[in-house]
């Protein structure tokens, strides 16, 4: 591999965000927190609230570390923003940072005391970690393709960004019933805008021959113990309305939300409790009043001045010698072809999320250098996306990302399952979903499974525990973890779901039937398998998955139950003493126990 | 004020070119043999750690110092291009055997390059000198020292291993400031006042005494050794033989349990 460098480097702090996101008096005032906590002085639960407020997470089985989760609005990350990330990895967190599924960036392992230090770093880039957690607005997600799909009307991106300078540390919102999400997508086939409180689909709309955009806004759905589908308020709602709307929902939540039960007072709760009918004339009602009641000069700051495209500079053309190993294979798994001509997005697979300090100093070394837009932005699956690469650069952007460890196909496939955090960290994980998902990732990169086209609309994803941080519920094949017991042993143990899915058709998944987790991976071969026999011309895994749990079956197998047969037994247990692995966890070599400790989603 | 508390841990680049215009410096190159024949420092000359690690008896050490030209008054920098480690690791040794005069580079050799700084290529050699051994058993920790203080509430572990590490295994009661923590992005050390506010953070009090230890031959823990010393601290010692030496010989060791934190690593 001979590539020559091409690129002319662009100033270091060419690109600068528009947005602070960060007070630096914030970190000492946690410092300060952290000391009179330690002194007794401030009781547990107020300091659990406090800590939470500010994007400090609990550990697994620990008091004295916690997760520092920080927001990434609307996912838009830029180069000297990952190198700060790095550095703060290395010295505070354990090397490495963790992508998560909502757009944030998670150091793990992090010690209480330090985390002023990580919040005293990330203000002098701009970030911050406040209300990533607690009974917040969390993170407002745009898709990461926003602003260069094909199938979008308009770029959402400068509507997501206002919406969350407008919401982060408004007095309105410190103190929720519970957590409280806003998705932005660009279309229906990339967002999640129906598994979420509020989901927004951007919209254009003719009236009297003028164009007016808006959105398609749907309330009420979410991932959980249990959950809902969102419903759509009204067929369209009008940019200028889309603040009203959003304070009349969030002050509907705040009013009459459940603040005593705590595992059932998300908002779709409140939904399903009241009806989506009296529910929706409560927010539309609501939306009058603000309308009617807000001073003129509330209102959303969206800046649509249009974004600055700068393509690096060339000094010479790629000479063509050597193209590396895998490109084409990368190319067809890992890109998207930009709505621009001559643009792609490349799409970075992690696994499960996690990147090292160097790989994220990489990943900004070749965000400046081959981003016309000059930032990144993380996605909705534990992955980064570098947009606005000109097609002749992604050869480059390829054998840069295969040095370091990030070249791994199939990003847009299959071959990329999500995994939470589970027993990695997590105090309410049961099972280590984390590792299974890379061990799955590995084991379909080994059998080439990304390259599959059958293969590629599906996903598979983890969750640790019952609770759907992983997303189960929405995937082609979801997993979640738990115990299994014979006699006084136990062992992993996972509930496999198929058939979910987020796009326009969105669905939860049916459940199959519990696979131990050392059987995970070969039932999910032996399901693949059964498809490839039993498909029919044109199936894709996901379409004949489809098909089946919709009872709408054309060929052999018919239901759920023809699929639990074959995969029965992948069921069975075998005595402790013949098969030793099978009672340990991945990542672990000792015998299983189930131990959790107080989850802190619910503040 | 004795001479000893004159002398500052850090040099930065100007006073060093400033002392070696004046002829008034030894300069230690602890990098490999053939890095520092490509070039070095002008007038530095080479200890390799490695070199200095296959015997490190004060005898033998001794006798090194006093081949490369250093006696009991001579001003010492030591300079790596491993982030400081290997240099605090040379610059205690020596310190240890009764040199007082001892500094560390604030940054690593590659900066110093690429500030554009003046290197050379010439290996050089000094003659002989007499130094004088007293030995300062009051920075140094063995395990027998360890095992004595265990239960002093008043001494504090520090393991300067990176985070995995420690909560896979540690000595007991030991607290974890990976070695990363200690560095800016430019400089070996922090700013003072950074320093200063981590590990008040941290609970480190200047009234403690501080035994610093990391993987196995006191390079990590050496950094933390000479944080300890420019941020104050008048009690700091190094277990030199760190957790390699406590493991082997069983000593107990603590676990962070019940959770699979490695498999959240990248690497």
């Amino acid at each position: 591999m001979n590539l020559s460098s091409t690129i002319v480097r662009r100033h270091k702090d060419a690109k600068m965000p528009k947005i602070n996101w960060a007070r630096s008096e914030e970190s000492e005032n946690f410092a300060k927190t952290v000391k009179l906590f330690r002194q007794g002085k401030i009781d547990q639960d107020l300091f659990r609230r406090f800590r939470l407020q500010h994007g400090a997470y609990g550990t697994r089985m620990t008091d004295d570390y916690a997760m520092v989760r920080i927001k990434i609005p609307a996912g838009e990350i830029y180069p000297h923003q990952m190198e700060k990330l790095a550095t703060l990895s290395e010295a505070f967190s354990i090397g490495s940072a963790h992508v998560s599924t909502r757009q944030n960036v998670q150091l793990h392992w992090v010690i209480l005391e330090d985390v002023s230090e990580i919040m005293r770093g990330l203000a002098e880039v701009g970030l911050t970690s406040r209300e990533a957690c607690g009974n917040s607005v969390r993170n407002v997600m745009c898709s990461p393709l926003a602003g260069t799909c094909g199938e979008e009307q308009f770029d959402a991106t400068p509507y997501a960004m206002a919406t969350a300078k407008f919401l982060l540390r408004n007095p309105m919102n410190q103190s929720l019933p519970r957590k409280f999400k806003f998705n932005f997508t660009c279309c229906e086939n990339h967002g999640m805008v129906r598994m979420t409180d509020v989901g927004l689909i951007p919209q254009i709309k003719t009236v009297d021959g003028q164009e007016q955009r808006g959105f398609k806004i749907f309330l009420g759905g979410g991932l959980g113990n249990k959950s809902f589908v969102g419903h759509q308020l009204e067929d369209f709602t009008p940019e200028e309305d889309l603040l009203y709307t959003s304070i009349a929902t969030i002050r509907i939540f705040d009013r009459l939300g459940d603040r005593k039960n705590m595992a059932r007072n998300r908002m779709r709760y409140l939904v399903d409790q009241l009806g989506w009918e009296q529910f929706r004339n409560l927010v539309l009602k609501e939306r009058a009043i603000v309308r009617a009641t807000q001073s003129v000069i509330v209102k959303l700051s969206v800046d649509t001045t249009p974004q600055k495209i700068e393509p690096p500079i060339r000094v010479s053309g790629f000479d063509g010698k050597s193209v590396p190993d895998g490109f084409s294979r990368w190319k067809k798994n890992n890109t998207y072809k930009q709505k621009q001509d001559n643009y792609y997005s490349a799409t970075i697979t992690l696994e499960a999320g996690d990147i090292t300090a160097s790989q994220l100093r990489a990943l900004a070394e070749v965000t400046r250098d081959y981003s016309a837009e000059g930032t990144a932005r993380t996605g909705f699956v534990q992955d980064v996306v570098i947009r606005w690469v000109s097609e002749s650069d992604l050869v480059h952007v390829y054998s840069k990302l295969l040095e370091v460890g990030l070249a791994n196909p199939g990003s847009l496939t299959m071959a990329h399952p999500v995994g939470c955090s589970g027993t990695t960290s997590c105090n309410l994980a049961l099972t280590n979903s984390h590792r299974l998902a890379k061990e799955i990732q590995r084991k379909f990169l080994e059998l080439k499974l990304d390259d599959d086209d059958d293969l590629r609309d599906s996903t598979i994803k983890i969750s640790g525990c019952p609770n759907s941080c992983g997303q189960h519920e929405i995937a082609t094949v979801g997993f979640f973890g738990g115990g299994g017991r014979i006699g006084k042993d136990m062992y992993p143990v996972y509930q496999m779901s198929i058939g979910g899915r987020s796009d326009g058709q969105t669905a939860l998944g049916v459940n199959v039937m519990r696979i131990p987790a050392k059987r995970v991976i070969p039932a999910v071969l032996k399901l693949i398998e059964m498809f490839k026999a039993d498909k029919r011309q044109g199936d894709s895994l996901k379409s004949w998955i489809h098909k089946i749990v919709t009872g709408h079956s054309d060929s052999q197998i018919k239901s759920v139950d023809d699929i639990k047969k074959i995969l029965l037994p992948f069921t069975q247990v075998p005595s402790i003493d013949s098969d030793k692995d099978f009672y340990a966890d991945y990542g672990s070599d000792s015998h299983y126990h189930t131990r959790t400790g107080k989850g802190e989603c619910a503040a | 004020m004795s001479r000893e508390k004159m002398i500052k841990t850090l040099v930065d680049a100007d006073t060093l070119r400033s002392e070696l215009r004046d002829n008034s410096v030894r300069v230690i190159d602890v990098r490999r043999k053939e890095d520092y024949q490509r070039d070095h420092i002008p007038t530095a000359v080479n200890l390799p750690l490695a070199d200095l690690l296959s015997d490190d008896s004060p005898e033998r050490v001794l006798k090194m110092a006093q081949n490369m030209g250093i006696d009991d008054e001579t001003s010492v920098v030591v300079y790596d291009d491993t982030f400081g480690a290997l240099a605090s690791r040379v610059a205690w040794t020596l310190q240890y055997l009764g040199h007082s005069d001892v500094s560390l580079l604030d940054m690593t050799y590659s900066s110093w390059k690429s500030t554009g700084l003046e290197t050379d290529s010439k290996d050089v050699s000094f003659g002989a000198k007499t130094h004088s051994m007293k030995i300062r058993p009051e920075i140094l920790a063995t395990v027998d020292y360890l095992e004595k203080v265990k239960s002093d509430k008043n001494v504090v572990i520090l393991d300067n291993r990176e985070r995995l590490n420690y909560l896979e295994q540690h000595i007991p009661g030991a607290i974890n400031i990976p070695y990363r923590t200690l560095a800016s992005d430019e400089k070996i050390l922090r700013p003072k006042d950074e320093l200063k506010r981590i590990l008040k953070n941290r609970g480190l009090s200047e009234d403690a005494e501080i035994i610093t230890y990391c993987g196995s031959v006191g390079t990590l823990s050496g950094l933390g050794f000479y944080a300890l010393k420019t941020t104050d601290f008048p009690n700091v010692r190094l277990y030199v033989r760190s957790f390699k030496e406590w493991k082997g010989l069983n000593k107990p060791i603590v676990k962070q349990e019940n959770a699979n934190y490695w498999d959240l690593s990248a690497e």
